[in-house]
Formats: C-alpha cells, structure tokens, sequence
C-alpha cells in the first residue's frame, strides 16, 4: 500500500489517481501510524518551506521520514515535499535559514533566474544507474518553484537548469524526492511514478 | 536543459459544456470539457485552461465535477478560472484537482485577495488573469471587465506591477482587441508587460497564424494560450508545436503512452 502524506491543502487528488494507475492500493492519509506502516510514503508539498515544515510537523511527518528510514521504508518527496528533506532552507527568511527535516545536508536557496517561478516542462540531466529514471532519461517533467537545493547529495543526482543549475532529482537508499511533480508530468512522469512503486 | 515554452489551449466551460465566443459575444458549443482535455493531452498540451463562464451557483458546481473527472483522467497541470472570490473557492478547486487558478474581478475589486491567496497556497498557485486593451492611460492598456466591455478606469500596466506585489505566480494577457480575431496577439501589449513584470506571462488573445506564436515568443512571451484555433481544428497543437521547434523554440516533444 502507498500512502501520500495529507499535511495540509492543495491537490492530492492528482496523484492519488497517478499512483493508484500502478495496481497499487493509494491511499492518502494524516494517520502516523498508516504513514510509518505503508509499504511506500509519498511525500508531497506545496507553498513555502517553512509553512510546509509547520503542516508536517503537525502530522509528526518528520518523525515519520526519520524513523522510515531507520527502519529500511521507502518514502518519495516532491516538490516541496523535496525541498523540506535538506537541513534548511531560506525562503521567507530574512535571517537564519528555516530547518528542514535533515535527511541531507544542504541550503534550499532561491534560484537566480531572471524570470520567477521555473513553470513548465524542463529537461534533466540524468546520473548512471538511475532507478526512477530508466526508460524514461530523456523526457521532460513539469517544474513550479523558485527556490531549490543546488549541492550534490545522495547516490544518484539529476540535475536541470533555470538561470543556475539545480538539484532535479536524488535517489538516496530508501530515500528519494524530485523536484518536479511527476503526477503532472503526463506520460513521462506515469513512468517515474511506475518505476518507484515497483522498486518498493 | 532549457525550460521548454508551453502551449495551452483554453477551454470555455458553462454547466458543464466547452463554449468559445468571438469576443465573447456569439457562442458556439464545442464539445465535452473532459474528452477536450484528454485529446488535447495526448496532442501535446502542455497545460490546460478551463474558464468557468457559468452564471450560477449550479453552474459552478458542475464545472468542479468536471475538474474532478478531467485530473482523474489527464496528468498535466490543469489551471481553473472564473468566479473566484475567495480563499475559500480557491480551496475547493484545488481540492477538485486543479493546480492552479486565476482570478481577474475579484481582484480588482478586491487586490488584497491576491495575498491572502498566496499566503495561503503559495503564488505558484495563482494566475493573475489580465482582460486588457488599448487606451488613453498612462501605458496605452487598460484594464477591462465583462468581458472587455468595460473599462475597468485602471491602466495595465499599474495593475499588473501592484499585482506583481501582492504575490501572483503568474499573469496571463488577454488582449481583449485581438480576442477572437485570428489577426495575431497584441505584441506592443505583450512587451510592455513582459517589461514590468518578472513571473512567467501567459499571452492570449488573437493566435491565428503559425507565426504569431512565435511573434508573442520573441516579445517575451513564456506561453501561449489559444482556443478557437485549437478548437474548430485551424491548427494542431502539435503542428504549433512542429513549427516552433523547426524555428529553434524550445518545445516539449509530446511523449508517447
């Protein structure tokens, strides 16, 4: 069973159904317990880093990825559900850096990009042995954000570019997060989607 | 890695009907909103625009039944617009399945809604929907309401900038002069605004040849939205796209499945 972490509002019913096309069961939930148990976690997330953090701290969501990790389960962040696995970052900061949940090292930082934010389809530049990538290493996925992790972390890196490079994806164990939303990638991003559910 | 320009055909939605005027005013029935939204996926869209132009409260209940059916269905980003007022219809959208929404009126009356939208979603969220013509303002643009109708006694240019500054992801140009002509987008208009504004900017109103596409592109344009060009069958989305990538734009190849 995959659960997608509900922690606050937006559109989740996206990618209920996109993880639902894999045959798995889908369900979306603010239940600790259903999160640490299932055999998947899908951690999305919309708005600024640190109204995110306060929206999953409020479902004990970081516990919740720590303590999936201890104990070997794979969990998937998007978006912003990505940005909030670095240690800090600093949108809406006008002094210290907002604290994320930690499970890489690493600053969240505003993309130095003319225009504000990355929409749209972007190409990315794919690492070797890529899991969630294979078949799928030349397509492209659907970006909306202005801020980003710009330092290598993890196994496998993708990387893209919007004014500076930037972290697109990591695969990291049973730790994993894109940038882009693969539930609004069309096809391409079906594929992704596909290709981590059956590597659970 | 360059981000890719995005084509976005827009889909007039009244009780649950794909309606498309010229300049409004002549409607025409043009299919299903859901079955519009699946082909044109599989054409290569790269977003898709739905403007509820129902007048009542069933209406809009319907148009939130068919973004339900329409994000079950089709995975690319799915923009709502139409009779927002507040935060409050903002959330049952979103919670239907879209991604995005734009509003126009009600920030007009109202520009404070603008923060308490992105305040609350994010402005990634919110498109700032532009109903605009040439005038004897400050810039030459005012702004216009019902449907261009009307002077909305506001210069464009001041509005899109104050926007800008309550916290909109997005502007989306309607040039209310070239809506529904087919004689090309309002490229003086689409310039100007590019030139005060630094989120993405939609421009609409006017496509009709191949090469006006690429004419709001070169005025810094970062996507093009159409309707009746794509709807009564005038060109393909994928002859658009076809073209644009022969001339060297960044287009997204529509992938296959």
């Amino acid at each position: 069973m995959i659960a997608i972490l509900d922690y606050g509002s937006g559109n989740l019913r996206s990618a209920e159904r996109a993880f639902a096309i894999t045959g798995k069961e889908v369900v979306v939930t603010s239940d600790p317990t259903v999160a640490l148990e299932a055999e998947g976690l899908v951690v999305p997330g919309v708005g600024a880093f640190a109204a995110c953090m306060n929206g999953l701290n409020s479902v004990h969501g970081a516990a919740i990825v720590q303590e999936r990790l201890a104990k070997e389960r794979p969990t998937l962040g998007i978006c912003v559900g990505m940005q909030i696995m670095f240690s800090h970052g600093t949108e809406h900061s006008d002094t210290a850096p907002h604290t994320g949940v930690g499970v890489w090292d690493g600053i969240v930082s505003q993309l130095g990009a003319p225009i504000l934010p990355h929409m749209g389809w972007n190409t990315v530049e794919v690492g070797s042995d890529s899991v969630l990538f294979k078949g799928i290493e030349g397509e492209s996925f659907y970006f909306v954000h202005s801020f980003a992790a710009k330092n290598a972390v993890g196994k496998m890196q993708a990387w893209s570019t919007h004014g500076e490079r930037f972290l697109a994806a990591v695969e990291d164990g049973y730790m994993s997060a894109t940038q882009f939303h693969p539930e609004k990638s069309g096809a391409a991003g079906l594929a992704l989607i596909k290709n981590w559910v059956w590597s659970l | 890695m360059t981000l890719s320009v995005r084509i976005i055909p827009c889909l007039d939605v009244t009780d649950g009907r794909v309606v498309k005027g010229v300049n409004f005013t002549d409607l025409v029935d043009a299919g299903d909103p859901v079955e519009m939204a699946a082909v044109y996926n599989t054409e290569g869209a790269d977003e898709l625009t739905f403007l509820d132009i129902s007048a009542s409260v069933a209406g809009r209940e319907t148009t939130l039944d068919v973004v339900r059916r329409t994000a079950e269905q089709v995975f690319i980003p799915l923009t709502v617009g139409g009779g927002i007022r507040s935060v409050e219809d903002v959330d049952r959208l979103l919670r239907a399945g879209a991604d995005k929404v734009s509003i126009n009126t009600s920030a007009l009356e109202r520009p404070q809604l603008i923060a308490e939208i992105a305040d609350r979603f994010g402005s990634q969220v919110l498109v700032l929907s532009v109903d605009a013509r040439r005038a004897r303002t400050e810039s030459g643009f005012e702004v216009t309401t019902h449907g261009g109708r009307r002077s909305a006694g506001v210069d464009a240019l001041a509005w899109v900038e104050q926007a800008c500054a309550f916290g909109v992801g997005e502007i989306l140009l309607n040039s209310m002069d070239a809506d529904g002509t087919r004689a090309g987008y309002d490229i003086g208009m689409i310039t100007a605004v590019r030139a005060v504004s630094k989120v993405p900017l939609i421009a609409s109103g006017g496509a009709g040849s191949l090469e006006d596409f690429s004419a709001a592109l070169d005025a810094g344009a970062d996507a093009l939205l159409a309707a009746s060009v794509f709807h009564f069958g005038v060109h393909r989305i994928r002859d658009v796209k076809s073209y644009l990538g022969k001339h060297n734009y960044p287009v997204r190849a529509a992938a296959v499945g």
